[in-house]
């Protein structure tokens, strides 16, 4: 696992640690295992929405849907309808949208031949709309106790959130690292056309891609819809831009067939520990703000040397 | 509660997922309809602004932004339903938008069609001044609800919240709760909305202001962005900031859902905490007591159902039956009302869904 972390992902890990530095220093409360857990609870669910644009963007593609199909998700997982049969057909709602959705972005992009930039972009509009059309514009509160229940449950004193990110990133490493799945994934996204005169089913390998990010996105709204108790079309609204600038400052390629699940990973718990930090010195919105792009850029030309060195050696 | 769709979605559910698979298991899964407290409109009653008899038909424009949130969602529900009220009432409401040029565009378009008068939220009261004063000057009187156009020739009347009236009235109950328990030195959270807001400053100098007058200040302060995610992931953090704390006010009960959601996650309880705006599902917290949450400060939507209102009689020239005047007033500001659990039965009709 190391060899495509720890190492090449140096930069990403000194800036974590300059972060942990600033906490210890400027607060009395960073280190404490509470906060720690707070930071990882917060840092899930946006972490698995994460984990499927790792794979689009590596596949050569990108996905500006996440944050919307993910509030879709959430607002079809808690109508009143759903609700009334229980925490099963809730778990399958969402997924079963998630994955739909990522279904027609992958048939549109493979066999519309629409960039996949447009019909992201398209498919987070309409999201946004069928979110708001069937919440009517409102917080879907969650009665179910199952789903209720789970932001609020731990085990072995780790919120059950984390072990779900956990679960997501570890299948999600051994999926593109250790199966023919990611090999095929990381060969698309480095030459499309030479991966299909090498025989492979390209098309059919981009609606899959697109329907893993899917399936993440459904994950992830039963994780926020726990988190809140609601289910709402306002949830995840930016997610899509934190969730690929993360993968970026994590080390992956744009333009797809190189990058790391634990780079992203990394440029996550970057972004909420960030976060974490400016609360906690109660430092006010504006310049958070300004703060957050500051160490955005910083946090990529730390990691960019790091590449640099590592690939001369 | 008993619900007689259920048996309806039930076969239907399973028609779905038997037979067809997915596509119709989700129609079953997207309905809202039996909704107790989570899809029904938001109905204001009556106001008692007089003049209920039926006068000559006049037609009334409205135009909104579109909802986002459970608040502008019952700004239009209570608007129409109040409009529904009145059979001498036609009522014309325009698509909600959240493009300003749409909203100018679709004003303009009820200017065109000769409505009597016009009720406008509009999504910036300085980029819709022109257009307000342009009804103006062709006759048709305006009535600004709540954010207010940038000059007084753009508006025939004005009705709306007081946001610095809600930061003062969570201000005293705050004040009043914690010197009468005899906290020396409080600890006071502040959860704001969108801070660069006028009404998000608003609120936060007038809780201030408050406080000022029990010797309190506000301690940590952080601003969401309206939304239950937001509302959780701000206060997961701002929890940890202060191991403890005496009272938290949250500006706003959309908000206020991942609030609670996070202060329960985090199994804290040793403060109170005052919400704002007044949605129903807020004061049924209230009336449970169960919760961290004691209180919430008003800032009602039924003022759509009182512009509507003020509109009718605006255009048929008459005037509020309860006050000595001839016409209706220039000017309305609510008044901000502190919800607790001894007085929340009264208001719990005029809360809206979040």
């Amino acid at each position: 696992m190391l060899d495509s972390g720890a190492g090449r992902n140096f930069g990403l890990v000194a800036v974590m640690v300059l972060l942990a530095i600033v906490g210890v220093v400027t607060t009395d409360t960073f280190l404490t295992t509470a906060n720690l857990l707070t930071v990882l609870t917060q840092a899930s669910i946006i972490g698995v929405l994460t984990v499927g644009v790792t794979f689009v963007i590596i596949g050569g593609g990108i996905d500006l849907s996440v944050g919307k199909v993910m509030a879709l998700a959430s607002v079809w997982a808690t109508t009143v309808a759903t609700q009334s049969y229980g925490p099963a057909v809730m778990v399958f709602c969402a997924i079963a949208v998630g994955v739909g959705a990522g279904l027609v972005n992958g048939l549109l992009i493979a066999y519309g031949r629409i960039v996949p930039f447009i019909v992201t972009l398209a498919m987070l509009i309409s999201a946004q709309g069928l979110a708001e059309r069937i919440s009517g514009r409102r917080s879907q509160i969650v009665t179910d106790p199952v789903i209720a229940g789970i932001a609020n449950t731990r085990l072995l004193g780790i919120p059950l959130l984390v072990y779900f990110f956990a679960a997501v990133v570890a299948v999600g490493w051994v999926v593109l690292n250790r199966t023919t799945f990611g090999r095929r994934t990381f060969a698309i996204g480095g030459n499309p056309e030479a991966a299909r005169l090498a025989g492979l089913d390209v098309k059919r390998h981009t609606i899959l891609l697109y329907m893993v990010s899917g399936l993440c996105c459904g994950i992830a709204a039963i994780m926020i819809a726990s988190l809140t108790t609601t289910g709402s079309s306002t949830h995840g609204t930016l997610y899509e831009l934190d969730a690929i600038a993360a993968v970026i400052i994590g080390g992956t390629l744009l333009s797809g067939g190189r990058g790391t699940l634990i780079g992203s990973i990394l440029g996550v718990l970057v972004f909420t520990t960030i976060t974490n930090l400016f609360v906690l010195n109660n430092l006010a919105t504006e310049v958070q703000n300004i703060a957050k792009g500051a160490i955005i850029v910083v946090a990529v030309l730390i990691q960019a040397r790091a590449q640099r060195s590592s690939a001369s050696t | 509660m008993s619900d007689p769709t259920r048996g309806l979605h039930r076969r239907r559910f399973l028609t779905g997922a038997l037979g067809v698979g997915a596509g119709a298991a989700l129609t079953a899964c997207t309905s809202n309809a039996p909704a107790g407290g989570g899809g029904g409109p938001a109905v204001a009653p009556a106001p008692a602004a007089g003049g209920s008899e039926p006068g000559t038909p006049v037609t009334i424009g409205f135009s909104a932004p579109a909802a986002d949130h459970g608040w502008i969602a019952a700004i239009a529900n209570n608007a129409q339903a109040q409009a529904e009220q009145y059979p001498d009432v036609t009522f014309e409401a325009v698509n909600p938008t959240n493009d300003i040029a749409q909203q100018i565009a679709a004003v303009e378009t009820l200017i065109n069609r000769g409505v009597d008068a016009l009720v406008i939220l509009p999504n910036d009261g300085s980029q819709l001044t022109r257009v307000g004063q342009q009804a103006m000057n062709a006759g048709i009187p305006v009535i600004n609800l709540d954010r207010i156009f940038d000059s007084p020739l753009a508006y025939r009347t004005w009705i709306g919240g007081d946001n610095y009236g809600m930061g003062v009235s969570a201000g005293h109950y705050m004040g009043r709760r914690l010197r009468d328990a005899g906290v020396a030195n409080p600890i006071i959270g502040e959860i704001a909305g969108i801070d660069n807001l006028p009404l998000t400053q608003q609120r936060s100098s007038g809780f201030a202001d408050a406080l000022a007058t029990y010797g309190f200040a506000v301690g940590p302060r952080q601003a969401a962005d309206f939304t239950a995610q937001g509302g959780q992931r701000v206060t997961a953090n701002l929890l940890q900031a202060a191991p403890r704390l005496d009272a938290v006010w949250n500006h706003d009960d959309d908000q206020g859902i991942g609030v609670l959601a996070a202060i329960n996650q985090a199994g804290r309880n040793e403060f109170f905490m005052v919400g704002g705006a007044g949605s129903a599902n807020a004061m049924r917290e209230i009336q449970a007591d169960t919760s961290v949450l004691k209180a919430t400060v008003t800032y009602l939507p039924s003022m759509a159902s009182s512009a509507v209102a003020l509109a009718r009689l605006v255009a048929q020239g008459r005037g509020m039956s309860d006050l000595a005047e001839r016409d209706v007033p220039a000017s309305i500001t609510l008044a901000s009302a502190t919800i607790t659990r001894e007085n929340v039965a009264d208001y719990l009709p005029l809360g809206f869904e979040s």
